[in-house]
């Protein structure tokens, strides 16, 4: 920076060269002030979805930069919701990109007193094997009078209102092609 | 609305602005009363006997929309002539057998109707007597078609045969409009002032408004969330509001209807999709256990004759074909019998308890908080602490997979964490903005929300998890020979998966290939709608009432037509189910003969030019079908219904006000008092639903109501709710700071005068007693909780927001400490809406003083497992006897 | 040169953004708060924190942190303030006892001595006024006024100096203690240079906030205030919409349904300076000399 421009960059000097004499606006414009740019604008791409909380289903536009949710705010095309979102909406930046959101599996042993490390495909590999064997325990072909019934009543499931249809729909076939019927959601809380 | 809803809301601000008048009735002064036109501070748990004021409100003043009701509605049906009323037997209908806490609905049907050819045959609606099921399957048998009526009509009405008698007249004194009459005829205002515990002035207020706004020119909509449906009679709520909005006029016609404002993005879908127990995608039921079931008894004891559920053959093929692929053929029966069988209520708490008592091994808890967040958490807790495995899927580290850490009964001592068994796998799950899917909202509209990021480390969607688990489980049975196993084997279970650049490892399923499988295929490719399905097995579809979100391979809830660039009706934003209709029953917002009751409420009409129903939304009816087609004497299904009859999906083309199949509990609606009550009813001898669930247990236990010694022990009722800073158990809000700081920590709102009634301080500790548990929290004085007059004695009411668990930033007791597990009894949900508790100044106990402060209070009010369980509490007398005698 | 400081540090002013040297500068922009329709949601605090990244109030000095009930109804962040820049208020209201209105019943259900009740709400902001003490007194040059006509701190100036916290006749403007700078509302500086609406404004489900040209705002506020009137709401009220007040008018006003004080709001503020003409004369300060020592505070508070 050169010495001319560094003085020219002095707010007194725009002060007294500019027509901003008491220097409460365009002399005093900062670096900073004169760089700002909007994260909405500057992002690398620009995501419709909606709003994991009511189901109201407001529109949202989720704005990425370096691959990261730099900021997630109302879609004004929605006809549901027009741009407008409530504090947990509005909060939803906070949501998705929480420091205290968990990152890893966490296990913890029958009896133990702390949690351990679990590799995720090994956590599949056990919940895998604990529903098999679980099935395979507690299955019921008939009842007492030789009255079909194909199922296990050995392990339930509790949740979906909060989850995507398609996954709903995965969990449903699931659980009935092995027979469980004890699944429940939100619905019924 | 404001409160749980606030974006919502902004149509009834804009309805305000443009002069309309805004009534909230809700025993709280909450933000929606702040800006409403009028607020009805009722009392906690006595909506249907302000429901009850209003419907004979407009019979007795002749307000009804004559030309609606006697066309659309089921007014002129003629009932059968043992049919006994809660006027007859004091509070009860006929038909109930107090031993079992069951009614047999026979008596409820039309005459004429030829309901004795289907005893016997149908599944979940079945009419035998208890008697009779006792007789040939025993007690399980019979608790098994007890329990889920309810929710199969989630997309149609009940089943329905015969050509049941009528008189458009309605002067036939069995005719059900006569019968509404004389049901609703004490439900005067004065004794609705008396039990709601509000003015006569206010009721009135309310009752012009409402009619003064329903009519050929104007309509009145309702809207309710979980107020109304968490009582041990919260059907009945409903149904009453759709009596109300029926003989209104108000149902299937814009600015109409009621709304049901549910609270999780995707509740609906998962109704609609369910994960629930009773019922399967299309709220087709799931089989209960019968001897000889097949596909073919199956479908005739559901499906009706007449209207689109007569379809439920195809609805139920294609599923099949779609679960099973070339495994289900004519020849398998559709692979039908590998549908598990239901026995007896497989709800969630059924299960909880089964759980507490040691009969359950695993869970999975995915996306829910049940250590805090549903009733009675104690019992939720000591079932988790009981079991062999538990997977908990989330976003943060939740109350549920901690227990065995930090739970109340850490705390206190009754639990040691070392003797706790419970194997926990937390699994951390994908957010919204990590994955691809479809939500569908409050107004059975499915949208898609489009991956963002890739999610961090071990987080993972639910479509990842439940697909992986099941490929894993399905390598690991590969060549068993197992019959057990075919289903699981031949089950269609080959999704494409695709990787980000950023994250090779994760094989996420593509979710719309799912949402392909869920509108179904025919041998032309996608389905576009669901009256193109059919019952020989050519068409697949995994939910009949998606049927078209992905017609002509689109992904039909991703459209995004700017609001602005189209209709007010919006057609071209989402996806509605179903046919993208956007209001249901739509055909009733024209009269009989197809042209629309008033200009200025056109929705959809008959163009006679072009012989066709036209207008600005789908219509809800056959496109061509002439308002003058009557249907010939063998006419099925949808051909059965007439082109001036307007509820296509009943078996009798019209929408019900007296309802002669489905319910549990009565076939209309009538006031009883909430499970626990310091209140006596005022209107019956019968205090409670006596056809409510109970579950004696001594977790469990209940607080003595009316008159019944003890009762005064817990002389409060308290309501429990949600705040709009935070979200329902507090996994989505109570992790984040920005909501965290705006309702830091767990509160109680009472009125000055019951703070001084038990010296509570402002800004102090307050303790709270149920015959459940005990908590403290935070007092909030404020002149938003008034005491009410109610039966000439002053009550005072309690608000708790039960948002709060011990993890998290914003920490407190959780509320569901205090709720009884005692079920609605259609559709097994708690009352969480009122209930009845103590109250005192300061801190609870801790430590081995918690529980022993519980059991004081049990000692005092004299509470056994069975107090709070009895069905019959009337005197109905010699009429009773009458009353079975029908049956 | 010279100039009537007078005019430029109080009474109505037709062009404040030009006054400070923004040439071509666009309409003045502001917040018209329509607190009739406010639901209490606080969704414009939150998401004037997501874009702003201003950081909950339990690290600031408004409470000490979740754990701590105000009291106050259900407001919780207390007031504005460095990690407030929306604050929503709300106003338990109770009226006198019912008047025998000659209803044919008395109200049998209804617990003796029911009162009126009313529940005031209102999101409170920087009042971004024409004559603003708080630019007017920071020596740094920190504050300034915007094409906009709003009035927006710094933060690569700040040098967390202070003096415009009692400057302020609204008590808006404070120091964040954890970080030493004075913060407050910027109007979304950086959405509205790029022609988006202040993200409070964007996300008010009812549209009680309002963000538009001044001109148009006020234009919609004396409409809506004499609807309201019409519908008997008499105490209905504007508060900031007038240039002849105390600051020389607000660009961001309110439509309150009771007197300002119910809300917390000062009835009638004046610019702090604006008496500040007629001490510097008394001081025979030169123009010069403030602009000397002007630059060597911002020199400084660049290091």
């Amino acid at each position: 920076m050169g010495v001319r421009t560094w003085i020219e960059g002095w707010p007194a000097y725009r002060q007294m060269t500019t027509n901003d004499p008491l220097g409460r606006g365009t002399a005093v414009k900062s670096d900073g002030s004169r760089a700002l740019a909007p994260r909405t604008v500057s992002a690398d791409r620009v995501v419709k979805s909606v709003c994991p909380f009511c189901a109201v289903g407001c529109g949202q536009n989720i704005y990425v930069g370096d691959e990261r949710v730099t900021q997630i705010e109302g879609d004004p095309d929605s006809p549901v919701s027009r741009g407008r979102l409530c504090p947990k909406g509005s909060a939803s930046t906070q949501l998705v990109t929480s420091p205290s959101r968990v990152q890893t599996v966490r296990y913890r042993r029958p009896g133990g007193s702390e949690w351990e490390d679990l590799e995720l495909g090994t956590a599949m590999d056990m919940i895998a094997d604990r529903v098999i064997e679980t099935r395979r325990r507690t299955w019921q072909d008939t009842d007492e009078n030789g009255v079909v019934l194909r199922r296990t009543l050995g392990f339930a499931s509790l949740g979906g209102a909060t989850l995507d249809n398609e996954e709903n729909y995965l969990m449903k076939k699931l659980y009935t092609a092995l027979g469980a019927v004890e699944i429940e959601n939100q619905a019924r809380i | 609305m404001a409160e749980c809803h606030p974006v919502g809301f902004q149509w009834v601000m804009e309805a305000k602005k443009r002069g309309a008048t805004i009534i909230h009735v809700d025993p709280r002064f909450t933000r929606t009363s702040a800006v409403a036109d009028v607020h009805v501070p009722l009392r906690a748990g006595s909506d249907i006997a302000f429901l009850g004021g209003l419907i004979r409100h407009v019979l007795d003043n002749d307000l009804w929309f004559r030309d609606y009701v006697i066309a659309y509605t089921n007014a002129p049906m003629i009932l059968r002539e043992d049919f006994r009323d809660t006027e007859d037997l004091d509070g009860l209908f006929s038909g109930f057998h107090e031993d079992t806490r069951h009614y047999d609905p026979s008596s409820w049907q039309y005459e004429g109707a030829d309901v004795a050819a289907a005893a016997g045959q149908r599944d979940q609606w079945s009419t035998m007597t208890a008697d009779e099921q006792i007789g040939s399957r025993g007690e399980k048998a019979r608790r098994a078609s007890d329990t889920d009526r309810g929710e199969q009509a989630g997309s149609g009405g009940s089943p329905f045969h015969g050509t049941p008698e009528r008189d458009d007249t309605l002067q036939h004194p069995r005719c059900v409009f006569q019968v509404l009459k004389r049901h609703f005829a004490r439900y005067t205002p004065d004794k609705v002032a008396d039990i709601c515990g509000i003015s006569e002035a206010q009721f009135l207020q309310v009752a012009d408004a409402l009619t003064s706004n329903s009519g050929r020119e104007r309509t009145s909509a309702f809207v309710y969330a979980v107020g109304w449906t968490h009582h041990t009679v919260g059907v009945q709520y409903i149904r009453s509001a759709a009596i109300l909005q029926l003989l209104l006029g108000n149902i299937g016609r814009p600015g109409g209807g009621i709304m049901a404002l549910r609270g999780h993005a995707s509740i609906q879908g998962s109704t609609d999709i369910p994960t629930l127990f009773n019922i399967l995608p299309g709220y087709l039921p799931m089989p209960h256990a019968h001897e000889h079931l097949d596909l073919e008894s199956y479908i005739s004891a559901d499906a009706g004759t007449k209207g689109y559920w007569g379809n439920m053959d195809a609805y139920a093929i294609s599923l099949l074909k779609s679960w099973w692929g070339d495994a289900a053929t004519a020849e398998t029966g559709y692979c039908f019998d590998y549908l598990p069988r239901l026995t007896s209520g497989h709800s969630n708490y059924d299960t909880v308890l089964k759980q507490v008592e040691g009969g359950s091994e695993g869970y999975f808890v995915v996306g829910e908080n049940p250590a805090v967040g549903t009733a009675n958490a104690k019992m939720n807790r000591m079932g988790l602490a009981n079991l062999k495995w538990l997977v908990v899927r989330d976003l943060q580290m939740i109350e549920s997979a901690t227990f065995w850490q930090n739970s109340p009964e850490i705390e206190s001592g009754e639990l040691r964490t070392r003797d706790i068994g419970t194997e926990v796998f937390f699994l951390p799950a994908a957010a919204h903005t990590e994955k691809d899917g479809s939500f569908t909202n409050t107004q059975r509209m499915l949208q898609w929300h489009h991956k963002a990021v890739d999610p961090a480390g071990d987080q993972r969607s639910e479509l990842w998890f439940y697909y992986h688990l099941g490929r894993i489980i399905r390598d690991k049975l590969a060549g068993s020979t197992d019959p057990r196993d075919r289903p699981l084997l031949d089950l269609t279970w080959d999704y494409p998966t695709t990787t980000s650049p950023g994250r090779p490892d994760i094989a996420e399923p593509d979710a719309e290939a799912v949402l392909a499988e869920i509108n179904g295929t025919g041998p032309d490719g996608p389905l576009s709608s669901y009256t193109e399905l059919k019952a020989d097995g050519s068409t697949r579809c995994g939910c009949w009432i998606y049927c078209g979100a992905y017609a002509d391979g689109t992904n039909q809830p991703a459209r995004r037509k700017p609001g602005s660039e189209q209709s007010w009706v919006a057609p071209e934003w989402g996806w509605a189910w179903p046919a993208n209709r956007r209001i249901l029953y739509n055909r009733a917002s024209a009269d009989p003969d197809g042209k629309p009751w008033s200009d200025r409420k056109a929705y959809v009409w008959w163009d006679s030019e072009h012989e066709r129903w036209t207008g600005h939304d789908v219509p809800d009816f056959q496109p061509t079908k002439s308002p003058t087609y009557r249907p010939a004497a063998d006419a099925q299904r949808e051909d059965a219904i007439g082109g001036n009859e307007a509820f296509i999906m009943q078996a009798d083309g019209r929408a019900w006000l007296h309802v002669p199949a489905g319910l549990t509990d009565g076939p209309l609606p009538a006031h009883y008092e909430p499970a626990e009550s310091p209140v006596p009813n005022m209107l019956y001898g019968q205090q409670a639903n006596p056809a409510r669930q109970v579950y004696p247990h001594r977790l469990n236990r209940l607080s003595p109501s009316g008159r019944e010694p003890g009762a005064e022990i817990f002389p409060y009722v308290f309501t429990t709710y949600r705040l709009t800073e935070h979200h329902t158990a507090g996994g989505m809000s109570r992790w984040l700071p920005y909501l965290s700081e705006l309702q830091p920590e767990f509160f109680c709102e009472v009125s000055p005068a019951l703070a001084a009634e038990r010296a509570l301080t402002h800004l102090g500790w307050a303790t709270i007693i149920t015959p459940r548990g005990v908590i403290e929290a935070r007092v909030l004085v404020t002149e938003r909780m008034r005491p009410i007059r109610v039966g000439g004695r002053t009550l005072h009411q309690i608000g708790l927001p039960y948002h709060w668990g011990a993890n998290g930033l914003s920490t407190g007791d959780s509320a569901n400490e205090l709720l009884p597990i005692t079920l609605d009894p259609n559709v097994h949900i708690q009352p969480t809406k009122a209930a009845s508790c103590d109250i005192r100044p300061g801190r609870r106990p801790t430590g081995a003083a918690r529980n022993a402060l519980v059991a004081e209070y049990q000692r005092r009010a004299g509470i056994t497992d069975e107090t709070g369980t009895t069905a019959v509490t009337g005197h109905p007398g010699d009429s009773r006897s009458n009353g079975k005698a029908g049956s | 040169m010279t100039f009537d400081l007078d005019t430029r540090l109080a009474g109505p002013l037709a062009d404040p953004a030009g006054e400070a040297g923004h040439t071509d500068a666009p309409p003045r922009m502001g917040f018209f708060t329509d607190t009739s329709v406010c639901i209490g949601c606080k969704a414009c605090e939150v998401a004037c924190k997501e874009w702003n990244a201003v950081p909950a109030a339990s690290t600031g000095e408004q409470s000490t942190g979740p754990g701590d009930l105000s009291g106050m109804s259900y407001d919780n962040t207390v007031g504005l303030g460095g990690s407030t820049w929306r604050h929503v208020a709300f106003v338990e209201q109770t009226g006198p006892p019912p008047v025998d209105l000659g209803m044919p019943s008395v109200p049998q259900g209804a617990d003796e001595g029911d009162r009126e009740m009313r529940w005031l709400m209102a999101s409170d902001v920087c009042k971004h006024c024409t004559h603003a003490a708080c630019l007017d007194v920071c020596p740094t040059g920190s504050l300034f006024r915007t094409e906009f006509g709003t009035v927006v701190v710094q933060e690569d100036i700040c040098n967390g100096c202070g003096y415009c916290v009692p400057a302020c006749p609204y008590g808006v403007i404070d120091i964040r203690p954890e970080d030493g700078r004075a913060w407050k509302c910027t109007l979304c500086y950086d959405r509205l240079g790029a022609g988006q609406e202040p993200a409070c404004a964007k996300a008010c489900p009812t549209d009680s906030i309002q963000y538009g040209p001044l001109d148009e705002l006020r234009a919609t506020a004396a409409t809506r205030l004499a609807d309201l009137h019409d519908r008997g709401m008499e105490k209905a009220q504007l508060y900031g919409h007038d240039a002849n007040d105390g600051v020389g008018g607000d660009g961001a006003f309110f439509l309150l349904l009771d007197r300002p004080e119910v809300y917390g709001l000062p009835p009638d503020p004046i610019v702090t300076t604006r008496d500040l003409p007629e001490m510097w004369k008394h001081a025979a300060l030169t123009a010069a000399g403030v602009v000397v020592a002007v630059a060597a505070a911002f020199i400084g508070g660049r290091r």
